[in-house]
C-alpha cells in the first residue's frame, strides 16, 4: 500500500518573468486556479443579478424595474419585462450558474490551485493545456454573454435546450436562431476547456504524486477532484458532439434533432428524419453526471475542512472515497429519471428508477460518516467549518427530495414543477455554493497570504444559511401544489393563489442575494488589508500547508519536493507532542487509522 | 455560536415540516380511477423522506451542540461500531426502504402505463402547438381523418390540417378548443404535436405526458368526478408557454352528449 509512487519531472519550468506570462497567459496552475475563481465570481454575480430580475418579475409581473430597458429595449419596453425576455434571462441564469459557476469554481478553480500541491507536485504535467483550458473557458463565457447583444437576444429554450425548439431556428421564437448558435458554441468551447482540465487533473493525480504519497494518502479534497475529473472526461465528451450536431442543424441544413412534418407559424418546416428524444438522451447522459461534477468536489472539500476542524480523521477515509466513486459510477446509470414522462419507453422508466433510488445508499453513507465523525470530535467553529456543516444540512435537505423524483409514478405529479427547481437548487446549487464558500474561507490565507475577516464571514454565513432555506424550501410546497416551472406569470387559475408564496420567495432572494455582497467586500478587503496569515492558521496536516510561503512560490515547494510519511489526517495522535502531525513530518508516530 | 447553530437547524427542520404535515400546499384532490396508487406512493415517500430529513438534521444539530465545546485533556472518541456499522446499516435499512419504494412505485407506474385502453374506450385526439391545445372527436363514424401537415393553418382555422374534400373520415370530425369528457368513461387520448415539444398535465387527473414531435403517443384515463379543470403545458415551448392552457370539463353522459352535439353544429 505504501508504494513510493514514481514521480516524473515533466512539468518543471522556469519562473515567469514578464507580466503577461505571470498574470495573463500563465502556465502556473495556481494563477490559473485564481483566474478560474475570478471568472466564476464574475459569472456568479451576473447569474445572481439575473435571478433578482427574474424573482422581481415572478412576484410582481407587471412591475417596471427602473433601468431595465437599458439592458434590452426589446426585452423590456417601458422597463417591464416581456414574456420572452423572462425566459431569456432564465436560460442565461441557469447556463451561467451551472457551467460557469458550479463547474468552474469548486472543480476548476480550487482543483487547479490545490490538487497539484496536495499531491506534492510542482505543477501539472501539461501546463500549456491547462492555460488553454482556462482561456477557452473564458472565451466561452463571453460568447455566451455576447448573445445579450445580438438582435433578438439570447436563446429562451432553458439550459436544457430541448429540441426541436432549439434546432429549428428563429421561426420557433426570439433567440432561437443566433442565440442558440452562440449558446451551443459557448458550451462546446466550455466542454473543450473542461476536457483539457480533466486530462491534467487525472494525469497529475496518477503520475505526479511525490515520494510516499500513495493514492490512499491523498486528502479527501484531492479524491473529490480526481473522481470529478474522470466524470468530466466522459460527460463533456458527449455534450461536445451534441452541441456540434445542434449547430449543424442550424447552419448546415441537417436534421439530427428535427423530425419531419413540423408546422410552425403555418409553415411546413424543411427538416426531416431527426429525433427529438436523441437530444434528450445525449443531453442528460451529460446532464446527470454534471450534477455530481458540481457536488463531488464540494463533498471532498468540506470533508477536508471538517476533518481539520474536528481535529480527527473521518470515521472512515476509504468509505468516503468509495462512496464518491459509487456516486460517479451510478451517475451515468440514472439519467433517464429526467425523462420519465418524455415519451421514452415506460419500461425504461422503471429501469432508470432503481439505480436512481440506489444512489440513496452511497449518499446516506456519506451523511452517516460525516455525522458519525462529528461524534466525539473536538469541533472548532469558524466560518469555514460553519459553511462545511451547512453543506451537510443542505445536502440532506436536497437529497431527501430525490426520493420522490426517482420514482416515475410520483414524477407524474412533480415533473417540471417547482419541486424539481427546489430539489436541484438545494443539492447542486446551494450545497455546492456552500462548498465554494467553505473552500474560500479555509484556503484564502494560503492563496493570498492574508486572513479573511471572521466577523463578516459569520454574518455572511448566517444570512446565507437562513436565507437559502427561506428561498428554496417553499419551492417544494409550490411544486406539490402543481406550480409549473419556467412560467413567466401565473395566469392558470389554480396557480394564482400561489403568487403570495412567490412574493415571499422574491423578498428572501433579494435579501440573501444582497448578503453575498458582504462576501465580495470581505474578499476584496481581506485581499489587500487582511491580517497577514500565519504559516498554518488552521493547524492542518496536508501538503498545502507545507509550502515555504503563502501564496506558495511558482514551483510550490521552493525547489525541493516534500516526502510524505503519513496518512493525510493525523490528528489526535497518541504520543505526539502536538495534536496533529504534518504529512511530510518525519516524526515517528502510531498512525491514527480508521477501522473500515 | 455552535449552540445557536444547532438550535437554528432544528427550528428550520421543524418549520419546514409543518406545511407538509398540515397539507397547507398539497396535491389537488384526485379525480381519476388510476390515481390512488400515486397518492399512496406520495404519502409513503413523504413519510420516509420526512423521517430521514428530520432525523438527520436533528442528529447533525445534536452533534454540533455536544461536540463543539472545548473539553481540555479529553481525547477524541469514535462512534460506537465505527463506519462498518453505518455501511451495513445504510445497505440494510436504506437499501430495503428504497427497494420497497421502487417496487411499489413500479407497480403503480405499471398499473397506468402497462395496461392497454379498453376496447370501448372513447378516443379523443389532442394536438399541441405554440401556444394552444386543440381537441378532435371522431364523430359518428368513430374514425379520425388523416392529418395533412401541409394543410395545417391557423389562418384558415384548419388547425388539424384536415382535407374535408377528399377524406370522408374527416367530414364528421369535431374540432374544439376546450376538452370535455363524460364522467366514468375511459378516454383514450391520442397525442400529437404539430411543432415543438409540449406537455399535457392535469394535476387532478394524475395525468402528465409530454408531446414528442414526430412520435404520436397515447395515454388513457377515466375521470370519476364532474367538474371543470385545467390542462397546462409543462414543457418549455416558447414565449407563450406560461399561457398555454385549456379547460377540461368532466360532464355527465347526458351533458357530454349535448356538448358534443353543440360543438358539431358549430363546425
Amino acid at each position: 500500500m505504501h508504494d513510493m509512487s514514481a514521480h516524473v519531472h515533466v512539468a518543471h519550468h522556469a519562473p515567469p518573468t514578464t507580466f503577461i506570462r505571470k498574470y495573463v497567459f500563465s502556465l502556473d496552475h495556481k494563477v490559473i486556479g485564481k483566474q478560474y475563481y475570478g471568472l466564476a465570481l464574475l459569472a456568479a454575480l451576473v447569474g445572481m443579478f439575473l435571478s433578482w430580475l427574474m424573482r422581481l418579475h415572478l412576484g410582481w409581473t407587471n412591475l417596471a424595474i427602473p433601468g431595465l430597458h437599458l439592458l434590452s429595449s426589446n426585452g423590456a419596453p417601458g422597463n417591464v419585462m416581456t414574456p420572452e425576455y423572462y425566459l431569456q434571462l432564465m436560460t442565461m441564469h441557469a447556463t451561467i450558474m451551472v457551467f460557469f459557476v458550479l463547474t468552474t469554481a469548486p472543480f476548476a478553480a480550487f482543483g487547479n490551485y490545490f490538487l497539484p500541491i496536495q499531491v506534492g507536485a510542482e505543477d501539472m504535467p501539461f501546463p500549456r493545456f491547462n492555460m488553454m483550458s482556462f482561456w477557452v473557458t473564458f472565451v466561452a463565457f463571453f460568447v455566451l454573454v455576447s448573445s445579450f447583444f445580438v438582435s433578438d437576444g439570447p436563446t429562451l429554450g432553458g439550459w436544457t435546450q430541448y429540441a426541436p425548439l432549439s434546432a429549428v431556428g428563429k421561426v420557433a421564437g426570439p433567440g432561437e436562431g443566433t442565440g442558440v448558435i452562440l449558446w451551443a458554441t459557448s458550451i462546446g468551447l466550455f466542454c473543450i476547456g473542461q476536457l483539457l482540465g480533466a486530462l491534467n487533473f487525472i494525469t497529475t493525480t496518477l503520475d505526479m504524486r511525490t515520494k510516499g504519497m500513495s493514492l490512499w494518502r491523498l486528502p479527501l479534497s484531492t479524491w473529490g477532484w480526481f473522481i470529478t475529473s474522470i466524470m468530466g472526461l466522459t460527460a463533456f465528451a458527449v455534450l461536445l458532439p451534441a452541441c456540434v450536431l445542434l449547430i449543424l442543424d442550424h447552419v448546415a441544413g441537417t436534421s439530427f434533432f428535427v423530425p419531419s412534418n413540423l408546422v410552425i407559424n403555418d409553415q411546413l418546416q424543411p427538416h426531416s428524419g431527426g429525433s427529438t428524444l436523441l437530444w434528450q438522451h445525449l443531453f442528460w447522459f451529460f446532464g446527470h453526471p454534471e450534477v455530481y461534477i458540481a457536488i463531488v468536489p464540494g463533498m471532498g472539500m468540506i470533508s477536508h475542512i471538517l476533518v481539520v476542524n474536528m481535529r480527527r480523521p473521518m470515521l472512515s477515509h476509504r468509505t468516503l472515497i468509495y462512496s464518491f466513486g459509487a456516486l460517479a459510477v451510478l451517475s451515468y446509470m440514472v439519467y433517464g429519471h429526467h425523462m420519465f414522462v418524455s415519451g421514452m419507453n415506460p419500461v425504461s422508466s422503471i429501469a432508470f428508477s432503481f439505480p436512481t433510488l440506489i444512489i440513496t445508499i452511497p449518499s446516506t453513507i456519506l451523511v452517516l460518516v460525516w455525522l458519525g465523525s462529528l461524534y466525539g470530535a473536538k469541533l472548532r467553529i469558524n466560518t469555514a467549518s460553519l459553511f462545511a456543516l451547512g453543506f451537510v444540512s443542505m445536502f440532506i435537505s436536497g437529497g431527501v427530495s430525490g426520493f420522490f423524483l426517482a420514482q416515475p409514478s410520483i414524477d407524474i405529479m412533480l415533473h417540471a414543477t417547482y419541486f424539481v427547481v427546489g430539489h436541484f437548487h438545494m443539492v447542486m446549487g446551494v450545497a455546492a455554493m456552500f462548498g465554494i464558500f467553505a473552500g474560500t474561507y479555509f484556503w484564502f490565507p494560503k492563496m493570498f497570504g492574508r486572513m479573511m475577516n471572521e466577523t463578516l464571514g459569520r454574518i455572511h454565513f448566517w444570512l446565507t444559511f437562513v436565507g437559502t432555506y427561506c428561498i428554496f424550501m417553499p419551492f417544494h410546497y409550490l411544486g406539490l401544489a402543481g406550480n409549473v416551472r419556467r412560467y413567466q406569470a401565473f395566469v392558470v387559475d389554480y396557480m394564482q393563489p400561489l403568487v403570495p408564496v412567490h412574493k415571499f420567495i422574491t423578498v428572501a432572494a433579494l435579501l440573501t442575494g444582497a448578503s453575498q455582497l458582504i462576501f465580495v467586500y470581505n474578499l476584496i478587503h481581506s485581499r489587500f488589508w487582511g491580517k497577514p496569515a500565519p504559516e498554518n492558521p488552521w493547524q492542518a496536516t496536508s501538503l498545502e500547508w507545507s509550502t515555504p510561503s503563502s501564496p506558495p512560490p511558482f514551483d510550490n515547494f521552493g525547489g525541493k519536493l516534500p516526502v510524505v510519511y503519513h496518512d493525510p489526517y493525523q490528528y489526535g495522535v497518541e504520543g505526539s507532542t502536538g495534536d496533529y502531525v504534518m504529512q511530510d513530518s518525519p516524526e515517528q508516530i502510531q498512525t491514527v487509522r480508521d477501522e473500515a | 455560536m455552535a449552540r445557536i447553530f444547532a438550535v437554528t437547524i432544528i427550528v428550520i427542520a421543524i418549520v419546514s415540516a409543518i406545511p407538509i404535515l398540515r397539507h397547507t400546499w398539497w396535491m389537488a384532490p384526485d379525480i381519476s380511477t388510476h390515481g390512488a396508487p400515486i397518492d399512496e406512493q406520495m404519502s409513503e415517500t413523504m413519510a420516509e423522506a420526512g423521517i430521514s430529513f428530520l432525523a438527520s438534521q436533528i442528529l447533525l444539530a445534536i452533534f454540533i451542540w455536544k461536540f463543539s465545546q472545548s473539553r481540555p485533556g479529553e481525547r477524541i472518541r469514535t462512534f460506537p461500531g465505527g463506519a462498518m456499522t453505518m455501511v451495513i446499516g445504510a445497505f440494510l435499512l436504506v437499501g430495503t426502504e428504497v427497494l420497497a419504494l421502487g417496487a411499489f412505485g413500479a407497480k403503480a407506474w405499471a398499473s397506468i402505463y402497462f395496461t392497454a385502453p379498453a376496447a370501448n374506450a372513447m378516443p379523443v385526439q389532442v394536438q399541441a402547438g405554440q401556444f394552444a391545445f386543440y381537441f378532435r372527436y371522431p364523430g359518428p363514424d368513430g374514425k379520425f381523418g388523416p392529418i395533412h401537415p401541409e394543410m395545417i393553418s391557423e389562418a384558415t382555422q384548419n388547425v388539424f390540417g384536415l382535407d374535408l374534400d377528399h377524406d370522408p373520415d374527416s367530414k364528421d370530425d369535431v374540432v374544439t378548443a376546450e376538452m370535455a369528457v363524460p364522467v366514468n368513461r375511459e378516454i383514450h387520448l391520442l397525442m400529437h404535436s404539430k411543432d415543438v415539444g409540449h406537455s399535457f398535465f392535469v394535476p387532478e387527473l394524475r395525468v402528465h405526458q409530454d408531446f414528442v414531435p414526430g412520435l404520436d403517443l397515447s395515454v388513457h384515463f377515466t375521470a370519476n368526478k364532474v367538474g371543470r379543470y385545467e390542462i397546462v403545458c409543462t414543457q418549455l415551448c416558447g414565449l407563450g408557454h406560461y399561457n398555454m392552457k385549456a379547460y377540461l370539463s368532466v360532464l355527465s353522459q347526458e351533458d357530454f352528449g349535448n356538448w358534443l352535439k353543440q360543438q358539431a353544429s358549430m363546425q
